[in-house]
């Protein structure tokens, strides 16, 4: 039993198809190991008596043509889920118990794939780190002290630490790829539009975007292959041919042309980062792709312009939390104050600021200053993409400029909290695919991350990149288990 | 320029988030460190860009205006903090 949580996904789905392993075992070992591992704190919200019920009926009546034949999976508490509590990581959601499904989570469930619970984030998703979360900081399960990184801060250690075999973040400006980086797995942010964002708890609307996290390339193209579709019910879904993105993985990549911009190499980064980069470089050439040196020129702009942006939309997707229709109330002498205290109340620090940027920078009288000039520079952000895809097929970078840093360390200073996100927002601010893989480890034993960039739509392109690259690497993440007494 | 106590005050009675003296300095001081580093912007010219507003390059699908969802007052009404089955209750706004 033991060994089953160390399983990957796709092996997981081969021994329930050739009936070596029923969903009920795997759903109880992966239920032990998260019954033992609540030191992490990856688990907002249970849900294992229920997901153990699942197994059972599905192990009755089997059906292994669906691609997650009685998988169980824990999701990251931003998808809404039918009667089972979504909170966002807020105390305003607390209570709040969805009474319709995410499209994303429901195209899981129809193939397969079985509830066992939600997973921490950063409270609605904005954080770098998981310590907005009003459910408390997740630990790191490569070592004590250890922040996952963030949004999807409790999936990145659940993968991580074995406590689901595979499971979905959000990604708005890095919110997958990082903590992905800093656990040493597989994360996929897909193109905008590609993953449908109905049920998902808002948080910027042009750049929010669901993805796989996995402990392998393999892994992630299927579940990829599971929730990317075209839903009517989003409007800015978009209808394109998707691939079957884990049938066609294959990792000849000779003759591709990988780009390498130069103004990803920031003032300040860590020697180990830049050592990771060229170690990166050399696995794709020794894959057999071409190296071109490129330019993104506008890139340091990048991060100002997702701090106006992201922020605006969240002040406005954030209005609905008013303590009328559903969520936390709190008691006041008349409307505009019983507003003022739910809002007051019921979001985190992080939360309010972000509200309070995003109202400035729309006000009367500052919307042209922030708002508009950001909308531009996004523009020269795309066109500097599109102008380097000209000549490339994909972009390398690293994932993040640093390894996963200890707790607290950055919680006071919102700045150097965003420059982890470096990397990771040109592609948001683009709408492009990007996936992170586990690369190597830093003198500490951490492990570090390389980011893979593709043209829009081609994620296919970049998942063959990193699996091709996976094989030369051959990255093994150091779970010691510290948690588990 | 600077954020200062006023502004913050004003932005919190836009956001409807009551913030009181404390809170108003602490805001205050982030706002400003992350209004320094967004003012990198400034130094790019912008004149003649066109704002990109979605990344999606497709215009918005149209759809038949038809009800696909009946009966779900009940669904509606679930969560709210107060509702009396059949709407929302808020505080007395008329006198």
């Amino acid at each position: 039993m033991s060994d089953i949580t160390t399983q990957s996904l796709s092996s997981l789905v081969d021994n329930i198809k050739n009936k070596k392993l029923s969903s009920e075992e795997v759903t109880k070992a992966f239920v032990d190991r998260s019954e033992k591992s609540k030191e992490l704190n990856s688990y907002i919200s249970e849900d294992f008596s229920h997901a153990i019920d699942n197994a059972k009926k599905f192990d009755q009546n089997p059906n292994f043509d669906l691609k997650l034949p009685g998988i169980p999976m824990a999701v990251k508490d931003l998808f809404c889920t039918k009667n089972v509590r979504t909170t966002a990581g807020s105390k305003i959601l607390e209570n709040f118990i969805p009474t319709y499904e995410s499209t994303v989570t429901q195209n899981i469930w129809n193939e397969g794939g079985i509830l066992l619970g939600k997973l921490n984030c950063d409270e609605f998703a904005m954080g770098s780190s998981n310590e907005t979360s009003y459910y408390g900081n997740v630990q790191n399960p490569i070592d004590k002290g250890l922040v996952p990184g963030g949004s999807s801060g409790g999936s990145a250690a659940a993968v991580s630490g074995q406590l689901t075999p595979i499971t979905i973040g959000t990604d708005t400006g890095g919110s997958i790829r990082q903590p992905a980086s800093f656990t040493g797995i597989v994360g996929l942010k897909p193109t905008y539009g590609s993953c449908s964002r109905y049920g998902i708890v808002a948080f910027a609307s042009s750049l929010d975007q669901a993805g796989p996290m996995a402990q392998n390339v393999k892994d992630c193209a299927l579940l990829q292959e599971v929730i990317s579709t075209y839903d009517k019910k989003d409007s800015t879904s978009i209808d394109f041919k998707r691939n079957q993105y884990c049938k066609e993985l294959n990792k000849n990549i000779k003759g591709k042309k990988i780009g390498i911009p130069k103004e990803y190499r920031v003032d300040g980064m860590p020697k180990e980062i830049e050592d990771l980069w060229q170690k990166g470089i050399q696995y794709a050439k020794d894959c057999g792709a071409e190296i071109i040196d490129i330019s993104l020129p506008n890139t340091s702009y990048a991060l100002p312009t997702y701090y106006i942006v992201a922020p605006a939309e969240a002040s406005s997707n954030l209005a609905r939390y008013d303590g009328v229709k559903y969520g936390f109330r709190a008691k006041g002498e008349n409307l505009i104050d019983m507003y003022e205290k739910t809002r007051s109340e019921g979001f985190g620090a992080e939360v309010q600021r972000r509200i309070m940027i995003g109202t400035y920078v729309l006000s009367s009288g500052y919307y042209d200053a922030y708002y508009l000039k950001a909308q531009k520079v996004r523009k020269l952000i795309k066109n500097d993409f599109d102008e380097a895809y000209k000549q490339v097929d994909a972009i390398l970078t690293p994932s993040t400029p640093s390894s996963a840093f200890k707790i607290g360390e950055k919680k006071d200073d919102p700045v150097s909290m965003y420059l982890n996100d470096i990397f990771t927002v040109p592609v948001n601010l683009a709408g492009l695919p990007a996936i992170s893989i586990p690369a190597g480890h830093d003198a500490a034993g951490y492990p570090l991350g390389l980011q893979i960039i593709g043209k829009a739509f081609k994620e296919q392109e970049i998942l063959n990149v990193a699996y091709a690259m996976e094989e030369k690497i051959d990255f093994k993440n150091k779970i010691t288990d510290w948690w588990i007494k | 320029m600077t954020i200062d106590l006023k502004t913050i005050k004003h932005i919190s009675k836009l956001s409807r988030i009551s913030v009181d003296e404390q809170k108003a300095e602490k805001l205050a001081g982030d706002l400003n460190s992350i209004f320094e580093f967004i003012e990198k912007l400034n130094e790019l010219k912008t004149d003649n860009v066109e704002p990109l507003t979605s990344v999606a390059e497709t215009t918005l699908k149209f759809r038949p205006d038809k009800i696909e969802s009946e009966n779900i007052r009940e669904q509606i009404i679930k969560n709210s903090p107060e509702d009396n089955e059949d709407f929302f209750v808020v505080p007395k706004v008329v006198e």
